[in-house]
């Protein structure tokens, strides 16, 4: 349709709006929140030390930012176990539907709010430029599964103890991270649609009434992505971290049973 | 009951305009809309405002209040303290027609573009649970205050290219009903440009019928969209296989 | 003079509602050129504002209902004063065009085995209302809307039509103006339906939007044709009573249908009292038998208990809480306590009912899952339109047909909920077929008379040409407040002569309002000239109360209680002959022996 020309809206101006509220908050409260986690995560795996408590009388407690870990004879210094592994956590992350959103405002600043000004107003291309790449999503989701299958392994190796079973603070700690990744990586958009959202009539599909079920929890799940995609992000930081304060011995591993 | 609500509204049409302030007496329970009038009845009569329902089912008065997309109907007035002005302007992403009132036919426009529905033959028997799905676009009231706060056309006005999240909820109600035939898929991804979308959600947050408009509507589009066009395994499996990506 | 931009059309429909709609898509279906012309953007038509669900013996919830049961429920809730023919055709023809919108994509409500499933609504004897929650006629309009940009119609929206032309005693178009620029625009056109729903907006407490200002009916008046049953309004009896900003606003019936109760200050569940004599037989005289009802709909079971008091018709419903209010037993607004919190689960309240959790969170800050509501009537509907052949919807002027709230004949004195939305739909469809036979009958286009356009654009103008003059809006809201009070829900010999007089003194205000700024979308000069057709059709109700005296369906008299067989012999038409509105008593049509024997097999109780 055609627009008047008087009717085009004046220039762009970055944050030009009419709302009164704090609109900058939440942005600004993302871009730091997202800011801190990538340089602490950037640290610990160039860091490369600090990763596992291995002493003989503990449980093998590992770091979920270098499980799996992949070691060999010869592997060159500069190159950390936790870079052959992160790009795929990472890229979930990156391409996931929620952080996407999050960041686009928060980083991007398209739009930094809604109804707020932007900085740039032309050649805007969304996710149809270089950002098409963003489909890949679910290859991202098929690797997520992958992991959350090798997390609770580590969870499970975490309870065995050289004496036997057993559970410490960072038994517990691991778990509750395998449990908040598990809750964000089966409430993605991209599983959602695989078990049964691309589905439209349930009643004349194969196997229609379980996919429904399937659809229906993955959507009761979905509908919290955003709280699961922050809870997971602090887990998965508190588990590194405790991994390694424990290891490096500035604390002690507290042993329940 | 001697309070008062100080207004600043729109006046003004294609030429441009000022924001115009006016004073109207506060009452119990009132809604802007109300406001509006009051202003309308004794003090303007030629304040030009869209209205219909005035209970949120029709989607008519849509406005920013305060620079944030309202039905202005359902916007109480106690919201907003007193003292402050409030401010009422017509929706940004539409032309100006007169005052409060803008030109929404662009979405009239968009909205004939959509194939209509095509049952399928025989049987047509489906579900409550089934419906619920398709229930949830249909509560759409077209108030058009999703496709004004949305980015993509708001600030880079890409009404050519893009259709805007109302249209996505109703071609998602098409793609979704179980009995529906028509595949829009192609039409989705290029015609409609849902790749214009960033699913930055704005949408989402001013949907005065609480529609999931991004999640259940969009995103899964898209995600229709990549099954078709950018996932290689399932384009393999469609040169093997045959047949269009099992969608019954 | 200046040439009028004109359009040539073989059908024009006024006003997009779902008769409007309908009645488009019908006649384009049969080839006419066909122009939909509506007051408002498409779809946001008062069509949206219908809630409980269309009415239609599909008896897909109970197998014991078929259009015969329909047709009787139909004629015992008008007080067998409705035009049987079209009741019967309602009756047969509704399953039929509730099918239809499925197959154009609607989505109602599905049973347990994937069918339309319906629900309960007063003067119902089955579940029969198919529905969409509480969003029935946003539905129906959706599905209208999407499948007519499809059928070739030309949509011209926020038009306001002020004259159909007659040339020859036959229609030959209309004029009017659209509302962004204030142009005038002539429709050359075989035919034209008038779709334009009611009459609402001349009372104070209306559930009415601001397009009810009894255009179509005017419109009619003015051309020369017959009214019909103007005496017979519907206060729908529960309407919002407080906050002031929403007074008025409708409460569907589908919260009665859903087990709700109305009680009065003294917690009493008062409709019990109010069961007339004819509807004894069907309705439970004890709180317990009316639990039973409801405990076995909810449970989807076929009912053997009797049905609550509160779904009684419309009109009863309304009489009884105007009652209750007036001997003191009202609640703090002026209105009754409609209670749901207490008879169904929250999770179920807003599952069933999500508008009205929302409208009374939203607006009135009352939670209904918790809270009862506060309820008064509000007037709704109106019985009485322009009087047509019930087969081809024509009015007494040839090429001029009506559908939907602006006819009359179907609802005799009182409408039950759910008729409406069925009513649209079969009469639309009729309306839009019969307009586009018509059409197709006349060869060429009918002449325009040149001069009735510029008399109906000059007397448009007129307030822009005053500098003094009354705000149009202070006489309309003293028309509203006039009628509310004198022709209201209950009506007396003194009152109406005084509103008759109270509405030649505001004629004459009218003439002499004042409206600032221009013609470019000008709220105040549109009311201004609205004032017209809501003054002109005020007379035409309280004349035609005036005139009956009994008390009858949706029209009550304080001086005449009592329903008299005589007068449920006839009907009062009324036409404007040499400027003055004519009143005449016709007698009322008699069915046919084998209806009219369904219909005595129900009045024996």
């Amino acid at each position: 349709m055609e627009q008047a020309a008087s009717s085009l809206p004046p220039p762009a101006r970055f944050g030009a709006t009419d709302r009164k509220d704090n609109w900058w908050a939440a942005p600004l409260t993302v871009l730091i929140a997202l800011s801190a986690f990538g340089v602490y995560a950037t640290f610990r795996v160039v860091q490369n030390a600090w990763y596992a408590i291995d002493d003989t009388a503990s449980a093998h407690i590992l770091s979920p930012f270098y499980s799996p870990l992949i070691i060999w004879d010869g592997m060159p210094r500069w190159l950390s176990p936790g870079m052959l592994i992160l790009w795929a956590p990472a890229g979930f992350r990156l391409t996931c539907y929620y952080y996407r959103k999050a960041y686009y405002r928060a980083f991007f600043l398209d739009p930094p709010a809604c109804g707020v000004g932007e900085p740039r107003r032309n050649n805007y291309l969304g996710e149809r430029g270089i950002l098409i790449l963003q489909n890949v999503h679910r290859y991202f989701l098929y690797l997520a599964l992958g992991f959350i299958v090798i997390l609770t392994w580590d969870v499970i190796k975490a309870m065995m103890w050289p004496d036997g079973f057993g559970v410490s603070v960072a038994t517990l700690i691991l778990l509750l991270n395998t449990v908040f990744l598990g809750l964000y990586t089966f409430s993605c958009h991209s599983l959602r649609h695989l078990v049964g959202g691309r589905i439209d009539c349930f009643s004349c599909a194969a196997m229609g009434q379980a996919r429904h079920k399937a659809w229906k929890g993955v959507s009761k799940l979905n509908s919290s992505h955003m709280r699961w995609a922050w809870i997971s992000l602090f887990t998965v930081m508190l588990a590194d971290f405790y991994v390694w304060m424990v290891s490096s011995g500035v604390i002690t591993d507290f042993r329940f049973f | 009951m001697s309070s008062t609500a100080q207004l600043k509204i729109f006046r003004g049409d294609r030429n441009g305009g000022a924001m115009v302030d006016y004073e109207v007496p506060r009452t119990p329970g009132m809604v802007v809309l109300d406001a509006v009038h009051v202003v309308q009845a004794t003090q303007a009569p030629d304040l030009a405002v869209r209205w219909n329902c005035k209970a949120g089912k029709c989607g008519s008065c849509s406005a920013e209040v305060n620079g944030k997309p309202k039905l202005t109907c359902m916007e109480r007035m106690d919201k907003y303290p007193e003292g402050t002005a409030i401010s009422i302007r017509p929706m940004k992403t539409f032309p100006v027609i007169k005052d409060l009132v803008t030109d929404v036919s662009w979405n009239y426009a968009v909205n004939k573009k959509i194939p209509p529905f095509k049952i399928k033959e025989g049987e047509r028997k489906y579900y409550q649970y089934e419906a619920d799905r398709v229930q949830e676009f249909r509560k759409c009231i077209e108030c058009f205050l999703c496709q004004n706060i949305c980015h993509v056309l708001r600030e880079h006005q890409l009404k050519q290219e893009f259709a805007g999240p109302r249209f996505l909820v109703r071609v998602a109600g098409l793609e979704m009903h179980p009995l529906d035939t028509e595949d829009r898929t192609e039409l989705i991804k290029d015609a409609m440009g849902v790749g214009f979308c960033n699913i930055t959600k704005c949408c989402t947050e001013v949907c005065p019928e609480s529609i999931q408009i991004t999640d259940n509507a969009i995103i899964p589009l898209k995600e229709r969209v990549a099954d078709r066009y950018y996932d290689p395994i399932r384009w393999i499996a469609r040169k093997v296989f045959g047949g269009n990506d099992s969608r019954q | 003079m200046e040439p009028r931009p004109t359009h040539q059309y073989d059908v024009v429909i006024v006003g997009a509602g779902g008769a409007g709609l309908r009645a488009a898509i019908e006649a384009a279906r049969q080839g006419a050129k066909t122009a939909l012309l509506c007051k408002s953007l498409l779809g946001k038509a008062h069509t949206v504002m219908a809630e409980g669900g269309v009415a239609a013996a599909l008896a897909n919830v109970d197998d014991r209902d078929n259009w015969k049961v329909h047709f009787r429920d139909t004629m015992k809730g008008g007080k067998y004063l409705n035009q049987w023919r079209m009741a019967q055709l309602h009756a047969q023809e509704a399953p039929e065009r509730v099918n239809e919108l499925e197959e154009w994509g609607a989505v109602f409500d599905r049973t347990k085995d994937g069918r339309i499933l319906q629900r309960n609504f007063g003067g119902h004897s089955h579940p029969r209302l198919a529905h969409v929650g509480d969003r029935t006629g946003l539905e129906i309009i959706r599905t209208l809307q999407d499948k007519g940009i499809h059928s070739g119609i030309d949509v011209f929206m926020e038009f306001t039509v002020r004259r159909i032309l007659i040339s020859d005693g036959a229609v030959s178009g209309c004029v009017g103006y659209d509302r962004e620029k204030g142009a005038f625009t002539v429709f050359n056109a075989k035919a034209v339906v008038l779709a334009t729903g009611g009459i609402g907006r001349c009372w104070e407490v209306s559930s009415n939007s601001w397009e009810y200002t009894a255009d179509g009916h005017a419109l009619a008046l003015w051309a020369g044709a017959d009214l019909l049953d103007m005496e017979f309004v519907q206060f729908h009896p529960t309407g919002m009573t407080w906050p002031p900003s929403v007074k008025g606003t409708l409460i569907t019936e589908g919260v009665r249908g859903e087990g709700g109760v109305l009680k009065n200050s003294e917690g009493k569940r008062f409709m019990f009292n109010y069961i007339p004599a004819m509807f004894k037989a069907e309705f439970a005289d004890t709180e317990k038998e009316a639990d039973e009802w409801v405990a076995s709909v909810i449970a989807g079971k076929i009912p053997t208990a009797r049905r609550p008091p509160e779904l009684l018709t419309r009109d009863v419903v309304a009489r009884a809480i105007h009652r209750e209010v007036a001997e003191g037993r009202g609640a703090p607004h002026g209105g009754v306590f409609l209670d749901i919190a207490t008879r169904r689960t929250p999770e179920e309240i807003k599952r069933k009912l999500p508008g009205m959790y929302h409208q009374f969170k939203q607006l009135a800050d009352v939670d209904i899952t918790t809270d009862p509501m506060e309820v008064g009537p509000t007037c709704h509907y109106t019985m009485g339109g322009v009087r047509v052949h019930p087969e081809t919807q024509e009015s007494t002027v040839p090429g001029l047909f009506a559908a939907g709230e602006v006819a009359a004949g179907m609802h005799g004195a009182n409408r039950l909920g759910g008729n409406s939305l069925s009513d649209l739909l079969v009469f639309g469809k009729r309306a839009g077929e019969h307009a586009a036979q018509h059409a197709k009958r006349s060869a060429a286009h009918p002449r325009i008379d040149a001069a009735q356009v510029e008399e109906c654009v000059k007397e448009s103008l007129l307030p822009f040409e005053r500098n003094e003059g009354e705000n149009p809006y202070a006489i309309s809201e003293d028309l509203q407040k006039m009628m509310q009070r004198k022709v209201g829900i209950i009506r007396e010999d003194k009152d109406l002569r005084e509103a008759i007089e109270a509405i030649r003194s505001l004629r004459e205000r009218a003439r002499h309002t004042k409206v600032g700024g221009n013609v470019q979308f000008n709220p105040g000069w549109h009311l201004a000239l609205d004032l017209k057709n809501m003054l002109d059709i005020s007379e035409a109700v309280a004349r035609a109360a005036l005139e009956r005296t009994e008390s009858r369906g949706g029209h009550t008299r304080e001086d005449h209680p009592k329903t008299e067989a005589d007068w449920g012999k006839v009907n009062l038409v009324m036409r404007l002959r040499d400027g003055n509105i004519t009143l005449e008593h016709v007698p009322l049509e008699q069915p046919p022996a084998e209806l009219k024997a369904l219909l005595e097999g129900e009045l024996s109780h």
